[in-house]
């Protein structure tokens, strides 16, 4: 069955594109939804993390005698409780993974990396005995030299996470090992000749701060398992199959032994990729024999989950005098946390992707250093480089006196445009994006006294990939629809209105529910901007198969073959010779003669949806910078992006806002603040300041609609462009308003208001 | 696993025999919105807790010989929502809104933001700048404190062992008089002051300034009553001149410290402009409260 089908010309879309309520909307505002911690077993017990108070230091020796003698004590774990994994990299370069350092990340084996890092855990039978427990475990340190800053990290004399890390992508290997634990180089056209060829050539430097997505929901799970070896886990993830995956990689389980149960999950933004908590409730579960639960307080978040990278970043362009661009350079160096495997690589391959220019070099670096290792964080790696590549095009077309959205709608990519790492951008949409911006009346609108205004755009690969799905159809002509998708972004909703739509049925009529590991195919995880896409894909393959189903009951029915019952509106219905011999027959009808038909209708697709389409996201930002303090107001954000088609569109217009307001917060205050000894000061809410709700504008959104041919509906991706251009659109704008450019993040009240005092001009 | 006896009295005299016989350590609890979490993160041990929201005089709000008395354990959210205070006490009151969220101010009290002794609390300076006396009963019988007495560090009051702030009382508000309270934070709310500056000021009949006391918070150890920075306003029109008079010497009395919040330059340079800021309020206040 060819999923493009279902789109037909001239055929109106009834639900696509509405915005329904929610179906996970009344639970959560009722605090009925059950999330990570919400669950409990008969006879379970808490578990707690000793955490390292060093940010590098060696283990000699851990003693847990004690705290093993406590009464309620009822397992203790180290890393000795966890199998040695294999040292390799595995699955695509892009977001590879080395097992070798997942366990030593969950837990410390030779060496504590950041302060934070799990060294033990305890199960107790009370959370107050854990804590207790925690205090008798004896580890014997010997502190290292530590080192916190991406550039201290790469120099020859810094002290080394790994005595044997030799960097990779570097021919012939450097004799010597460090920090870096990779290079990787992009390369088209002839950068010399390139940077020869132009009028005007910018060259800044930059930095940004590691930033935490800042989900509200703590990591949390409860694990169980039985005697015969086989566990249960309930874990707030984007993806229980990832969960199941790792936890019986590193407690070396098979993996249909293990089964994961979806819990409601409270924000992610690509930090619940990854496991911290699963596989540690899992062995104290093993060793303890009993359920056991674990709960991260928010400081455990700070300090040992995933932020993404900080950087440092070179960035150089090259224009001509009538405002093409003939060559741009850029090196980013990514601190990846104490484990390799930054989102350097994107970086490299989206900071230049809005633009044609033929000559171009993209450098990154993949740094560790003692801080929590990074994870996935909403188009990871992306914004990191925009920020610099897009504060320089600003620069470049004033430089060129062109406005700076002509300037890039002059060298937009489109379908055919070459990318840095090989083949052509295949779709559109760029320029729909500026052209948005460029006919909101916000462009024109005047601006006051100390207010500036700014622009960028952004690019993101957005991703396909494998989904799987089940759709039931009910005896009263109600519907279920399963998946193994998390629903972190409204995709019950979207799944629920593109199975209405494809049956032809009401969207109240649909249920949609998200699926355990044994209950539905494999599903990756919820990133990526891939579920609307992939599993919409696969929602619609089993909604085509549910209507042949349907036809063939209601050929049954009339006494008519197969092929004479075509589905039309919700109703199967009479074709070809048949035509106009029985009135259309509802589903609702159809389903109610199920049992006299061949029984239950349902039916299971599960996909590796190729095709997916990039989302690109140009953004407005005005601002009024208080001369006297620093302190940046942001008076009006405008995001245009396009997403293909928006199939909730209420929800699609709230993660343009999401990552919009991500962003402002990345630009202007969020930030990790170290001492010297390498402790983390601003572990909470309080001083590690991600926006209120009162420090904002509403975010104004226009959804951009260039339908992506590979979709039924034409999606997309909603989820993770619109972040990608809003630090240098802040950035942009304050220079417009003080004459400043500032290229350190955050753009803080002191950073600001040092600018202002000083002679540098933007 | 240390055990806790809470207690509820509803006397002050029960109050202080409570504190006086407590064995280990002893700790009052108004809203808790400081304590408790303190307690959560162990920085904290407390034997007993003695719960004070039950006795009346520390809780009510009542006029008293021309101007107000509060109990040190009225909700913020109480204090806020009394129209006659708020008229007469704006930047208290403006001080007061920008504690924590509604929900934190419906347990926080300012009796509690004083004896927490933050240099940062935002309701101390603007309780300075208006020359607000608390009463403090303990074992030794009951007395009256000026609040810029009170702090006298980092979480440290000059109260001796066993005392406890019962209310405040702020004086009668006097015609072309006004008060004003400004703070700097990285965000709008839900945020700590790394600057704060009160200023209550009174005009003569000629709208000569002849009163003034001006009072910075997050800038010291302790919230900083100003004289050199009153000096500048009193004897002048509250011109532009007095204004940036009052601002150096606002800035000339700060010791901050460098730390997650703010660089010693940056809060230097900020409590001047708060300074000069809350000045004008309170100018434009007074001139309208004639």
């Amino acid at each position: 069955m060819d999923a493009k089908v279902i789109k037909q010309e001239g055929q109106t879309l009834k639900i696509v594109g509405t915005s329904p309520v929610r179906p996970d909307g009344t639970p959560k505002v009722t605090g009925l939804a059950r999330y990570g911690a919400d669950f409990a077993l008969p006879g379970m017990l808490w578990g707690a993390i000793l955490r390292s108070p060093h940010a590098h230091a060696r283990i000699r020796a851990i003693d847990t005698s004690k705290a093993r003698a406590l009464p309620g004590v009822k397992a203790v774990i180290t890393a000795e409780d966890f199998p040695e994994q294999k040292f390799e990299f595995v699955g695509p370069e892009r977001v590879a993974v080395n097992f070798w350092h997942m366990t030593r990340n969950v837990m410390a084996r030779e060496k504590v990396l950041y302060e934070g890092h799990a060294v033990a855990a305890v199960a107790a039978t009370s959370k107050a005995i854990a804590e207790e427990a925690l205090r008798l475990i004896e580890v014997d340190y010997e502190p290292l030299p530590h080192v916190i800053d991406v550039d201290a990290a790469m120099q020859p004399d810094a002290p080394l996470l790994f005595e044997d890390m030799i960097t990779r992508g570097i021919d012939p290997p450097p004799g010597k090992p460090s920090n870096i634990a990779k290079r990787i180089e992009f390369n088209i056209g002839d950068l010399d000749a390139g940077f020869a060829a132009a009028d005007e050539i910018v060259e800044m430097s930059f930095k940004t701060a590691p930033v935490h997505q800042g989900y509200i929901e703590p990591h949390a799970c409860l694990a169980r398992f039985d005697s015969n070896g086989q566990g249960e886990l309930w874990s707030a993830s984007q993806g229980h199959f990832v969960v199941r995956a790792f936890t019986a990689r590193l407690l070396n389980m098979n993996i249909g032994d293990v089964l994961v149960h979806p819990a409601e999950i409270g924000g992610g933004f690509g930090g619940k990729t990854v496991i911290y908590v699963e596989p540690l409730a899992a062995a104290l579960s093993r060793k303890s024999g009993h359920p056991v639960k674990i709960m991260m307080s928010r400081e455990d978040v700070f300090k040992a989950t995933g932020p993404t990278s900080g950087s440092s970043m070179t960035v150089r362009i090259g224009v001509k005098k009538d405002g093409t661009l003939v060559a741009a350079d850029g090196v980013f160096k990514f601190q990846a946390g104490a484990f390799p495997g930054s989102p350097v690589m994107n970086a490299t391959m989206c900071g230049f992707a809005p633009y044609d220019i033929p000559n171009v070099r993209s450098v990154g670096y993949d740094v560790v250093s003692n801080r929590p290792k990074s994870a996935a964080y909403r188009a990871p790696g992306s914004p990191i480089s925009a920020f610099a590549v897009e504060s320089v095009m600003d620069a470049v077309a004033a430089r060129i006196g062109m406005d700076p959205l002509k300037f890039r709608l002059l060298n937009a990519c489109k379908t055919g445009t070459p990318t840095v790492w090989g083949p052509k951008h295949a779709h559109d949409g760029y320029a729909e994006t500026i052209k948005a911006v460029l006919a909101h009346p916000a462009y024109a609108a005047p601006l006051g006294k100390n207010q500036g205004r700014g622009v960028a755009s952004g690019f993101w690969f957005n991703n396909g990939g494998e989904s799987s799905a089940t759709v039931h159809v009910n005896e009263d002509g109600t519907v279920v629809v399963a998946t193994g998708s998390m629903d972190i972004g409204g995709s019950r909703a979207s799944m629920a209105i593109m199975a209405a739509e494809t049956l032809g049925i009401e969207y109240d009529d649909v249920r949609a529910i998200v699926a355990d590991t044994a209950s539905i195919g494999y599903t990756h995880v919820t990133g990526g901007s891939r579920v609307t896409f992939a599993t919409g894909i696969a929602v619609v393959e089993a909604c085509k198969k549910v209507i042949v189903e349907l036809c063939a009951r209601a050929a049954m029915i009339w006494k008519l073959e197969p092929g004479e019952v075509v589905w039309e509106n919700g109703c199967a219905k009479p074709a070809g010779a048949a035509a106009g011999k029985f009135e259309p027959m509802p589903l609702k009808a159809v389903a109610a003669k199920r049992a006299l038909t061949g029984g239950p209708i349902g039916a299971e697709a599960s996909v590796n949806a190729g095709g997916a389409a990039p989302g690109f996201a140009t953004e407005l930002c005005d601002v009024e910078v208080d001369p006297e303090t620093g302190s940046v107001k942001i008076l009006r954000f405008v995001v245009a992006q396009d997403v293909g088609r928006a199939i909730h569109r209420s929800y699609v217009e709230g993660q343009l806002e999401g990552g919009v307001v991500q962003g402002i917060g990345w630009a202007l205050n969020e930030a990790y603040i170290y001492d010297d000894a390498g402790h983390l000061l601003n572990a909470g809410f309080l001083d590690y300041r991600i926006p209120v709700a009162s420090d904002l504008p509403m975010i104004e959104t226009v959804l951009v609609e260039v339908p992506n041919p590979n979709h039924p509906y034409g999606v997309k991706g909603a989820g993770e462009v619109n972040i990608v251009p809003a630090m240098a659109a802040v950035a942009n704008a304050i220079n417009n308003a003080i004459s400043r450019r500032l290229t350190d993040l955050p753009m803080s009240p002191p950073k600001v208001l040092a600018a202002i005092h000083s002679g540098r001009k933007g | 696993m240390n055990e806790i006896l809470y207690e509820t009295p509803q006397t002050l005299e029960s109050a202080v025999a409570l504190l006086a016989g407590a064995s280990g350590q002893a700790r009052v609890l108004a809203g808790g919105t400081d304590l408790l979490i303190q307690m959560r993160a162990g920085r904290v041990m407390p034997g007993l807790l003695v719960d004070i929201k039950g006795i009346p005089e520390m809780t009510a709000i009542v006029a008293e010989s021309g101007g107000f008395r509060f109990g040190a354990a009225a909700t913020c959210m109480e204090l806020i929502e009394h129209e006659a205070f708020a008229k007469e006490w704006p930047g208290v009151t403006d001080a007061v809104k920008l504690i924590g969220s509604i929900q934190v101010k419906g347990r926080a009290t300012v009796g509690g933001n004083l004896c927490n002794a933050s240099p940062a609390a935002d309701s101390v300076p603007a309780l300075i700048a208006a020359g607000a006396v608390a009463r403090i009963v303990g074992p030794g019988g009951k007395r009256e404190a000026r609040v810029e007495d009170i702090p006298v560090g980092p979480g440290k009051t000059s109260l001796a062992d066993g005392e406890i702030v019962i209310s405040f009382y702020l004086p009668p508000r006097s015609a072309r008089s006004g008060d004003a309270y400004l703070r700097f934070t990285p965000r709008t709310e839900m945020d700590i002051a790394v600057v704060g500056a009160g200023v209550n000021l009174t005009l003569d009949e000629t709208g000569i300034c002849n009163q003034a006391r001006v009072s910075l918070g997050a800038v010291a150890e302790r919230a900083l009553l100003v004289p050199e920075a009153a000096a500048a306003l009193i004897g002048t029109k509250v011109d532009d001149d007095a204004l940036q008079r009052l601002a150096a010497a606002a800035s000339a009395a700060c010791r901050p410290i460098a730390d997650k919040r703010g660089t010693r330059e940056f809060r230097i340079e900020v409590a001047g402009v708060l300074a000069r800021r809350a000045a004008g309020i309170a100018l434009d206040r007074a001139r309208r409260n004639s």
